[in-house]
């Protein structure tokens, strides 16, 4: 009991720091997403939108609302964590972990609710920011939509943290948001549904995994999707447990952490 | 509980780079002893640190912490043990009192005690003024003293401090012993890494001297200090010489012309030497240690292994 009490404090500990941390810089953490999502929100809605007419049925500006949602979670959830673990490193306060009696189940978790809960807060600024653009949007399926904004939040999260132990310059924290995930999210159905695709491009689009959490997100909120969504919550969790264990494994061998 | 603070047997790491640090070390610290280990640059005593603290995976071996076998237990070891890393290791960007609360956090405190630990820590260590500053704004020996109020935050039963007073000026370096020594003299098991010996001969009772991964002594201070057979001293004198006197029991050479640097085996006596060169007109105005003792056995011990 008293262990599980102490474990439970530190692991409170971590969070508070690293919540503590992207607020105390809030200026770079919080106020980017939701610039830059209002401008793509006059631009891509407000000005072109009402050109290029509905998607799947709906307004494109309300088509395009769930998926820069998402957008703005993986990419911050994975940010978050991918900075924070790699400056603990590089600063090597990791040691002030280390040492402690905290196990690496507590460090890991700490780290990825870090991130999680800036993934979610920029989910709900962006989603507050989307209500100026348009106001009648209504969530038609809030627990499925809830679930995997907290999902989604926590597999981009375990993904920064696999990418931070790896990572021996700040060059290794910025190639995989920028060569691979920016890329993945843009092609993944933020901006279009796959059936405008040719065969041969959508066939292809169904290789990427980020088509499946905009999709199942998209679900969610507007109750359309181009995925299977059992299909697609069912990958989700299962890349959650991979990366979870991966991360205990590799946190258990010191790799990137111990000499 | 058992009477040592740390046991360590046959402990040994390579790195992946086929870097040998410790070919099979066994220690053995005794609860409330303030012990020096000390050898030369990669020697292997950062490699043995780094292996109790867990910041360095160990190969083979086996580490206890007041009887706790750290492979069972390490989570109650460390909740035993206070580190003192070489380097600097908190972020720069906090504030000195979120350091240290924060570090209490990692070790189970609940915020409100931690608060109240924090408090009586750092003005312990003179730190309350300075506890709203970021720490990146102190100066390095208030950033040393910084790193002993995080290692000190959970009242550990043993600290180690690896090379705590590397870069601080002497005014600090001696607070800062006297610091070490009081808490010592409360109960704290201290080990000690440091490359100013003098600093190892005034505090530590015992020693070991790590050299290429092995220990090539592990003994208490007096004993290694009692096997130095010769010490050199430096003599300032009130008159002005050429050539240094010959005296056949005392070697001697002239540093400058008014300054002499004698050899004294143990068994001499000083007031020999000074009848000696009293008898030769010469009078001594001050005389000091050429070096420091230890040193001198330290690079005997080095230089042999």
């Amino acid at each position: 009991m008293k262990r599980g009490n102490e474990i439970l404090v530190s692991l409170i500990t971590l969070i508070r720091k690293e919540i503590k941390r992207y607020l105390r810089i809030w200026v770079q953490t919080l106020v980017p997403p939701a610039v830059t999502m209002s401008l793509y929100f006059i631009i891509f809605g407000s000005l072109i939108g009402p050109r290029i007419g509905t998607m799947d049925g709906l307004d494109y500006i309300q088509f395009m609302i769930p998926g820069l949602i998402m957008m703005s979670v993986i990419t911050n959830s994975y940010a978050n964590v991918v900075s924070s673990f790699y400056s603990v490193k590089f600063q090597k306060s990791i040691e002030e972990l280390l040492v402690s009696p905290m196990p690496n189940w507590a460090i890991l978790v700490g780290f990825i609710m870090g991130g999680v809960s800036r993934g979610v807060l920029i989910g709900c600024i962006v989603f507050g920011v989307s209500l100026f653009f348009y106001p009648s949007f209504t969530i038609v399926n809030p627990l499925l939509t809830i679930s995997v904004l907290f999902l989604t939040a926590i597999l981009f999260s375990l993904m920064g943290f696999i990418n931070a132990i790896f990572a021996d310059s700040f060059d290794d924290i910025s190639i995989i948001p920028t060569f691979v995930l920016t890329p993945l999210i843009y092609l993944g159905g933020v901006f279009y549904s796959i059936n405008i695709l040719p065969d041969v491009w959508r066939n292809i689009s169904m290789a990427n995994p980020m088509l499946y959490v905009v999709n199942t997100f998209r679900e969610g909120m507007l109750g359309v999707s181009d995925v299977s969504i059992p299909f697609a919550l069912g990958m989700i969790i299962f890349f959650i447990i991979i990366l979870t264990s991966a991360c205990l494994l590799l946190l258990h061998r010191g790799v990137g952490t111990r000499q | 509980m058992s009477q040592f603070a740390l046991e360590i047997t046959d402990l040994k790491k390579t790195y992946d780079s086929n870097v040998v640090a410790l070919k099979g070390i066994n220690l053995s610290v005794k609860e409330g002893d303030f012990f020096a280990l000390l050898g030369p640059n990669g020697a292997g005593k950062s490699s043995t640190i780094g292996i109790i603290a867990s910041l360095v995976t160990k190969t083979a071996g086996n580490v206890k912490i007041f009887g706790i076998d750290t492979d069972e237990n390490f989570p109650e070891a460390k909740r035993l043990l206070g580190v003192v890393s070489q380097e600097i290791n908190f972020n720069n960007f906090e504030k000195v009192i979120d350091i240290v609360t924060t570090q209490a956090g990692f070790y189970g405190i609940s915020l409100k005690d931690s608060k109240l630990k924090t408090e009586t820590t750092l003005k312990r260590l003179g730190l309350w003024e300075k506890r709203n500053d970021q720490a990146r704004t102190l100066s390095g020996g208030f950033k040393r003293r910084l790193m002993i109020a995080k290692a000190l935050i959970h009242e550990p039963k043993l600290l180690i401090l690896d090379e705590p007073t590397a870069g601080v000026d002497i005014e600090l370096r001696r607070e800062m012993w006297e610091f070490l020594k009081e808490i010592n003299a409360q109960g704290t098991t201290i080990i000690l890494t440091t490359h100013y010996l003098e600093e190892a001969e005034q505090l530590c009772k015992n020693i070991a001297i790590i050299d290429y991964g092995e220990l090539v002594e592990n003994t208490s201070m007096k004993d290694l200090l009692s096997r130095l057979d010769v010490q050199g001293f430096v003599l300032d004198i009130d008159k002005t010489l050429d050539q240094p006197p010959s005296i056949p029991q005392f070697p001697m050479s002239l540093e400058d012309s008014t300054t002499l640097n004698v050899a004294i085996k143990k068994d001499q006596s000083i007031n020999h030497l000074f009848e000696q060169l009293s008898a030769l007109g010469i009078n001594v105005l001050s005389m000091r240690n050429k070096s420091n003792r230890l040193e001198e056995m330290f690079i005997e011990m080095v230089n042999k292994s």
